[in-house]
């Protein structure tokens, strides 16, 4: 393009929209204006979306072709707590602790970018810690049922399915959360250190963008597994 | 890589989408506990589900800001998914009903 000719690179800031997807694509440059790490992130959790739906499917599969009664999750999920009987309340809470952690997440990417160090360890502390109650919550659900006789293969409620499922899918995710834990705990460690002051503060985005994912995931979940 | 290009947005957007994230997991939990049945209830489960993912994809993982190039990248192959979901909504009504055929008949 001649119009970039007063000695100006052209960016990946060319054009918006369908323009942008063709200059992005046919200029000499990389296609995608971000860190790789950035890309990369945002890849792997493509691949990860695909294997979380393969799970849904397949949840979906056999909860349809089940011929015995889908246990109903309202039921099984209820807790009686100071002698009131609430339905699916431990589910609900566990939504509630996620979705703070992802609101404490964005803010510390937020905090990042502002190269406020002290703040965004606070934050992302702060996430690890509501991330640790979440799986803490998922791993007194799991005591409960498997008290209560649910197993991969059978269980007191109705349709022997429901167990695998109930395990594959919330395990999966459960050890998702674990491991983001354990990320956001080493990446936070280094902000502390200041080891990303000359590189800049884009991996507490990354770090946010694996997280946020996360959260996605249990929206999905808790749609589909626990209010279906 | 000067730490300036990364996305930078005020905090009360994050606090206003934080709390309509809450409000909506409230009224898909409202939809429980009020026992909604049939399309009613998967209706509004659906239509919870898609708001609260969208908002958390577009404003929280900062997707609306991307360029379209790297929408397409992230949106596009999904798209695969639904097909995923149709065959094997068909396949497990067949198995469904084969089941019904054989299990009674012994």
């Amino acid at each position: 393009m001649n119009s970039e000719s007063s000695g100006q690179i052209p960016t990946a800031e060319t054009g918006t929209g369908w323009t942008g997807v063709v200059n992005d694509w046919a200029a000499d440059k990389e296609n995608f204006a971000m860190p790789w790490g950035k890309l990369m992130m945002w890849l792997f959790l493509l691949s990860d979306t695909f294997i979380f739906s393969v799970f849904l499917v397949g949840y979906m599969n056999v909860r349809m072709s089940a011929v015995d009664s889908w246990p109903n999750p309202s039921e099984v999920f209820a807790l009686t707590i100071g002698g009131q009987h609430i339905p699916l309340i431990l589910i609900a809470l566990m939504t509630f602790v996620l979705i703070t952690s992802s609101g404490t997440m964005a803010m510390a990417v937020n905090f990042g970018y502002r190269k406020d160090r002290k703040k965004t360890v606070m934050l992302m502390l702060a996430t690890a810690a509501l991330g640790a109650t979440f799986v803490g919550m998922q791993a007194f659900e799991w005591t409960k049922l498997i008290h209560e006789g649910v197993r991969p293969w059978e269980n007191p409620f109705g349709a022997s399915q429901f167990g695998s499922a109930f395990f594959m899918i919330t395990g999966f995710h459960g050890m998702h959360v674990s491991a983001g834990v354990i990320y956001l705990l080493v990446i936070a460690n280094r902000v502390r250190k200041g080891h990303y002051e000359e590189k800049g503060y884009d991996i507490v985005e990354i770090t946010g963008l694996y997280w946020h994912f996360v959260d996605l995931v249990w929206v999905f979940i808790f749609a589909f597994f626990y209010l279906w | 890589m000067s730490a300036d290009t990364g996305q930078q947005h005020p905090i009360g957007l994050y606090l206003k989408i934080w709390a309509l994230l809450f409000v909506l997991s409230f009224f898909s939990y409202m939809v429980d506990y009020f026992h909604f049945e049939g399309m009613l209830r998967w209706f509004l489960i659906l239509v919870f589900m898609f708001l609260k993912a969208g908002f958390i994809v577009s404003i929280f993982m900062h997707l609306t800001w991307e360029r379209t190039a790297m929408k397409l990248v992230i949106l596009l192959p999904p798209v695969a998914i639904l097909v995923l979901i149709i065959l094997m909504a068909i396949e497990a009504d067949y198995t469904f009903l084969t089941r019904l055929v054989f299990f009674s008949s012994s």
